[in-house]
């Protein structure tokens, strides 16, 4: 499985550490993650998941530690080229829909805004996109135009991903994309998931506190605890055999559910 | 030097310290086509939806050889326009006119002219609401940063948005342009008809917004665009009709109602354009 053809990480990340006046945000995160490889980051409220994961997508600024993506100084890069980078080769989905959609404009309209940012301009094309995406994720083509207020949760967060993927990142975050959703609706959404990280080959960083999402999606394993990495592996290794005290406790927590 | 004409009021009504930050602001706004130049709104006798940004910008630019036009949706003779004109009149002393041609500052709100400005004149408009991106971006502090940093994929969401639900693009005033491959600006909300004019032309074009506090400009001979799609291309576009007065199928026409069963009629919006048309007929005639 864990094949790794290309000779550089996609993602490389030294020393990280975020405070928040004198309480740890995160401390000391190193990683790489790999083309087409899913980390997933677990760890009990609190832990610095999201903290981690909003430095990584240029959110905030992180207080020491380098960030590499593709070879380029994430920290050191200008605004307008941080920004770019962030809507077309990188994505981010958020938990709640509402932070990642435009619940004003159209389900067209808000798969296609990524596209016009980046200088599409013709409507037939804008709108067959957002056609072809809508089918990749379930939805409907004659709800084009509706609203996403008009969309179940589990549409919502579908056509959060839409609107993520339609440029093609080679890297997207996720925040707990499963979070809100009944457990039937988080099925689904995980198998198409599954379905579009394989087909697309997708980079992701996937922040979640459940232990079956990131069985079914994860690569590899990230555990948190006070802002701090306690263990990182391979996903059954970690959830199998987890080596450190409060891992085997967030397992075994689970196992006894 | 500067000495009203009336009353105690210095030439132009503002003191020449406002006059000097709003011309400060002015050159600002000139200098980088389409950009937005915060000043500081002082208050003016009249109330803001009145046009007081366009009435700070003109008394600003207004010298004492200075020959004042003010167009309201291209009428010389509504209630605005008058009181605008007698106001400058009164605090200025400067000439007035209705004559496009004559006029070297003219304060509009909503048309330009349909006589060909000239290299010496300046148009003040009176602007509303300044931001092209507010309708979609609420927040300020977002909309400088995407001007700042061009992204303005946001403005074509919201043509599209428009073609979606109308078939096509249903903005029919105050059309969004980008300034010389830099800015995406509002000209305020004149018709579309009217954004042909805004681009290449020889006049000095100054828009005021008095509520926001912002001054944008058009520098003589910009390059002004009006945003699109390429299979939805930017049509500049009339009632199809000629004016009932002065026969002409080339001005903007106002759709008139004449009574009240239903009777209507097309006339120029322009009435100093409608008018030098029809006396030229006349005496052409007789
Ligand atoms: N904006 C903030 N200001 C101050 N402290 C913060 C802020 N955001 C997070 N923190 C603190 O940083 C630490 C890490 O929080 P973070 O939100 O990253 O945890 P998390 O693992 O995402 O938790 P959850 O699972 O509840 O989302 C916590 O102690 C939290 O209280
Ligand atoms: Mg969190």
């Amino acid at each position: 499985m864990n094949t790794r053809p290309e000779a550089a990480p996609l993602l490389s990340v030294r020393g990280l550490a975020k405070y928040y006046g004198t309480r740890i945000g995160c401390t000391d995160v190193s990683f790489d993650l790999w083309p087409g490889e899913v980390l997933g980051i677990v760890g009990e409220s609190g832990s610095g998941k999201s903290t981690l994961l909003s430095c990584l997508a240029g959110h905030q600024q992180p207080d020491r530690g380098e960030i590499h993506f593709d070879g380029r100084d994430l920290l050191a890069m200008s605004e307008p080229e941080r920004r770019r980078l962030s809507r077309t080769e990188q994505a981010f989905v958020h938990q709640n829909p509402r932070d990642g959609l435009r619940m004003g404009i159209s389900a067209g309209g808000n798969i296609g805004e990524r596209l016009m940012a980046v200088g599409a301009r013709n409507y037939g094309q804008i709108r067959e996109t957002g056609l072809d995406w809508l089918g990749r994720v379930e939805i409907a083509g004659a709800r084009i135009d509706d609203r996403p207020s008009a969309f179940s949760g589990g549409m919502q967060q579908r056509l959060q991903i839409a609107r993520n993927l339609v440029t093609a990142p080679r890297l997207v975050f996720m925040d707990e994309p499963t979070g809100g959703l009944d457990v039937s609706v988080q099925a689904r959404l995980l198998d198409l998931l599954r379905g579009l990280v394989r087909d697309l080959g997708l980079s992701v960083v996937l922040v979640t506190h459940d232990l079956a999402v990131v069985r079914l999606l994860a690569h590899r394993l990230m555990v948190m605890k006070s802002g701090q990495v306690v263990e990182q592996g391979v996903t059954d290794q970690v959830l199998d055999d987890p080596q450190h005290g409060y891992t085997q406790l967030l397992v075994s927590s689970v196992l006894q559910v | 030097m500067n000495v009203a004409s009336a009353d105690n009021y210095n030439f132009a009504y503002l003191d020449e310290q406002t006059k000097r930050m709003l011309r400060r602001a002015i050159l600002k706004a000139l200098a980088v086509p389409g950009y937005q130049v915060p000043f500081a709104p002082r208050e003016m006798p009249m109330p803001y939806g009145w046009g007081t940004g366009g009435v700070q910008v003109s008394a600003a630019c207004l010298v004492p050889e200075d020959r004042l036009k003010v167009i309201d949706q291209g009428a010389d003779d509504t209630t605005n326009a008058v009181s605008i004109r007698k106001f400058f009149q009164r605090v200025a002393g400067v000439a007035t006119t209705e004559t496009t041609t004559e006029a070297t500052v003219i304060q509009t709100r909503h048309r330009i002219p349909e006589t060909p400005l000239k290299e010496d004149q300046i148009l003040v408009y009176q602007v509303p609401i300044p931001e092209p991106l507010r309708f979609l971006e609420p927040r300020e502090t977002e909309t400088r940063r995407m001007h700042a940093l061009e992204e303005y994929g946001l403005m074509h969401v919201k043509l599209y948005e428009d073609i979606a639900r109308h078939g096509e693009i249903a903005t029919a005033y105050a059309w969004p342009v980008m300034a010389e491959g830099r800015y995406v600006m509002t000209p305020s909300p004149i018709p579309k008809f009217d954004n042909p004019k805004l681009s290449d032309c020889p006049a000095i074009q100054l828009f005021g917004a008095g509520r926001e506090a912002r001054i944008h400009a058009l520098p003589p001979w910009t390059k002004v665009v009006s945003l699109d799609f390429e299979d939805h291309p930017f049509q500049a576009s009339k009632a199809d009709h000629a004016c009932e007065i002065c026969g002409s199928c080339e001005s903007y026409l106002d759709e008139v109602i004449t009574d009240d069963q239903g009777g209507r009629m097309f006339v120029c919006s322009d009435t100093d354009f409608c008018s030098t048309r029809s006396n030229a007929q006349q005496s052409g005639a007789a």
